[in-house]
């Protein structure tokens, strides 16, 4: 855009500027809490008030053997969820974005709606089932319900990367001899792998942070937000500022690694 | 530079791209009829409306129509593979969804009705009561207003903080964009719960935000404003919707960016060089342009708000409860099943109606 071409120009745009380092510093306000605090030891069980720097909780971060075993949980339940969601997601993303087909809008329609339902509603909604069908409610009620929004989920951000792709590719393939089976992994699957990959990811995050769900069909399983909300009113140990550190970086890791590996790609293919 | 490249997209455009295939299509009415009826069945077999024989049956025909679309691939040619292809690539999925969406609404539905025989049993018994709409309203009238209302208000005000923010970085962030975007991301990567917890500390009254404010000197205009409450901000409606405003924050600024971002630059200089200045260029181009975005944001925004009880449970007091936390509390704690299905009932209602009014204007589109 333009120069500003004003004083007054200038200053409007710099206040823009700094209002939006405010909002990412808001942002930012709590994970700086929750990164310190996990130098901080604390004078009995609640780890509330700033003490004595320390850096102790990092030399045992798996020291409280409940919170580690409700992370383990939470990670088996995201892996698990997220294999299959990802496959019927995937599945569904394709034939979507693949086909023009009779009942396209109305089936749209019926993928949206579960995310814009309330957690609440689908958590309540899900136990009532699990009630009527005389379900115990445990690891794999969970597992169920996260693929449920999972599914939605995939579906939509994979088909909204594929759209607009030349599908006619596939045809060249087949054209020069490729077998059905051949065409789709040498060049279809190629294709939408990376959209897959990253729903794949934030749909493993949105797994294991779920709480409200998860509260509602967990029955007896404590998962990691769920034993973090149980902590609140027992004992809040450093250790789950710690797992939440650490967490917190895994996946800026492996955010960071996703987006170099895709960029260096695009070099090497743009070369 | 062309007219075309001038002419801006109109802000519904997302049927250009949809159909790369070919458009003489034939309609397959049969498999589109085998999903909805599969999906049909499933619902019913998984809500037990049908029992014993009737549920068996209901099954096998289920478990049949499936092998039967696998066998017609199978045999059939090429041709009919590639009609049929869609619904079995859409099978699997959508009937996980008929099962665990649509069967719990139903059994949801059918558990509002119903009346629990004792206090402490743990199934209600299905009699048309319709008592228990009546207990929602009543009783739980206020959760209503305050759980909707706290929305409303954390909605304006991810609007008003994402926008500049999704601006900013969609228009100043040159190479640093990816970075930028990547940065509003990453507070989603610790727990929610945690996160909010982190509030609870920042305002509590020992805490470091109500301190500051009151050695600024602020108490005395937020109290006015009604923001703090003499020198505590904590466990006020203010804390509730703050804490909304945050946590949903991402979910608003990350749909404008990228409507703000598809936009072309050119027309924001071709308004300018026509004489318009810099604001009037935002009003008549660039807003109109990032209107998708923004209600895409309001959607992700408003809805889960909604329902929302987390805030509430850290940063509120029992004044401020909402719907979210009334049912939560009625379901897993009271265990009057009735009337928690009945609130929860209603507020998917309320929720559809919004949602189908807002995308016969707007289109769903946005919101992946």
């Amino acid at each position: 855009m333009s120069a500003p071409s004003s004083p007054l120009g200038s200053v409007a745009r710099w206040g823009l500027n700094l209002f939006a380092v405010g909002v990412m510093m808001y942002l930012f306000m709590p994970i700086f809490w929750i990164v310190g605090f996990s130098f901080n030891e604390p004078k009995g069980k609640f780890n509330f008030v700033w003490q004595n720097t320390t850096l102790d909780n990092w030399r045992e971060p798996f020291k409280d053997e409940a919170l580690t075993d409700a992370l383990l949980t939470s990670l088996k339940i995201a892996s698990i969820s997220t294999l299959i969601a990802t496959v019927l997601g995937s599945l569904i993303a394709l034939a979507l974005a693949r086909y023009s087909f009779k009942g396209n809008a109305f089936l749209d329609f019926v993928l949206v709606l579960p995310l814009t339902t309330p957690e609440i509603v689908i958590g309540s909604s899900l136990a009532t089932l699990f009630l009527d069908q005389n379900v115990t409610r445990g690891f794999s009620t969970v597992v169920i319900a996260h693929v449920m929004f999972q599914i939605s989920f995939v579906a939509l951000t994979v088909r909204a990367r594929v759209r607009g792709f030349d599908w006619t590719l596939e045809q060249a393939a087949q054209d020069l001899g490729a077998s059905p089976m051949r065409t789709f992994w040498k060049v279809t699957f190629p294709l939408i792998l990376p959209g897959i990959l990253a729903a794949s990811l934030l749909s493993f995050a949105l797994s294991l942070d779920d709480f409200i769900i998860t509260l509602f069909n967990a029955g007896s399983v404590s998962t990691f937000p769920l034993f973090v909300n149980a902590s609140f009113k027992n004992s809040f140990s450093p250790q789950i500022n710690v797992l939440a550190t650490i967490v917190l970086l895994a996946s800026v890791a492996l955010m960071a690694s996703g987006t170099l590996v895709s960029r260096a790609k695009s070099r090497r293919s743009t070369r | 530079m062309t007219i075309s490249e001038l002419t801006p997209n109109p802000v519904n455009s997302r049927d250009e791209s949809t159909e790369p295939t070919r458009r003489s299509f034939d309609p397959e009415r049969l498999g589109l009829g085998l999903l909805l009826l599969t999906g049909a069945l499933l619902v019913v077999v998984g809500t037990g409306m049908v029992t014993g024989v009737l549920a068996t049956l209901a099954l096998a025909l289920t478990l049949g129509t499936v092998v039967a679309l696998i066998g017609a691939a199978i045999l059939g040619g090429p041709e009919v593979r590639r009609k049929i292809a869609p619904y079995g690539l859409l099978k699997p999925g959508m009937l996980w969804l008929a099962l665990f969406y649509l069967a719990p609404l139903v059994t949801l539905l059918r558990n509002s009705l119903s009346t629990l025989p004792s206090r402490f049993a743990v199934k209600a018994d299905f009699d048309w009561n319709f008592g228990n709409y009546s207990t929602a309203f009543t009783d739980f009238g206020g959760q209503f207003q305050r759980g909707f209302g706290y929305a409303a208000v954390a909605t304006v005000l991810t609007i008003f903080l994402g926008y500049p923010l999704a601006y900013v970085i969609a228009f100043r962030g040159g190479k640093y964009r990816g970075l930028l975007l990547g940065l509003i991301i990453i507070p989603f990567f610790t727990s929610y719960l945690i996160r909010t917890i982190a509030w609870q500390s920042l305002l509590a009254d020992t805490g470091p935000i109500p301190s500051v404010l009151n050695d600024l000197g602020f108490q005395p205009i937020l109290n006015a404003l009604g923001i703090m409450d003499g020198d505590k901000i904590l466990n006020t409606p203010a804390a509730v919707i703050g804490g909304l405003t945050y946590n949903f924050l991402p979910f608003m600024a990350l749909p404008i960016y990228v409507s703000l971002e598809k936009i072309n630059l050119n027309l924001v200089d071709a308004a300018k060089d026509l004489y318009s200045g810099s604001v009037r260029a935002f009003c008549k181009v660039i807003f109109p342009l990032s209107l998708p975005g923004l209600f895409a944001g309001t959607l992700l925004t408003f809805i889960p708000a909604s329902g929302d009880f987390v805030n509430q449970q850290y940063l509120g007091n029992p004044n401020t409860s909402v719907i979210g936390q009334s049912i939560q509390n009625q379901f897993l704690v009271q265990n009057n099943l009735p009337v928690a299905s009945a609130m929860s009932f209603v507020l998917m209602m309320i929720i559809t109606v919004f949602v189908i009014i807002y995308s016969r204007f707007f289109g769903t589109d946005d919101l992946a």
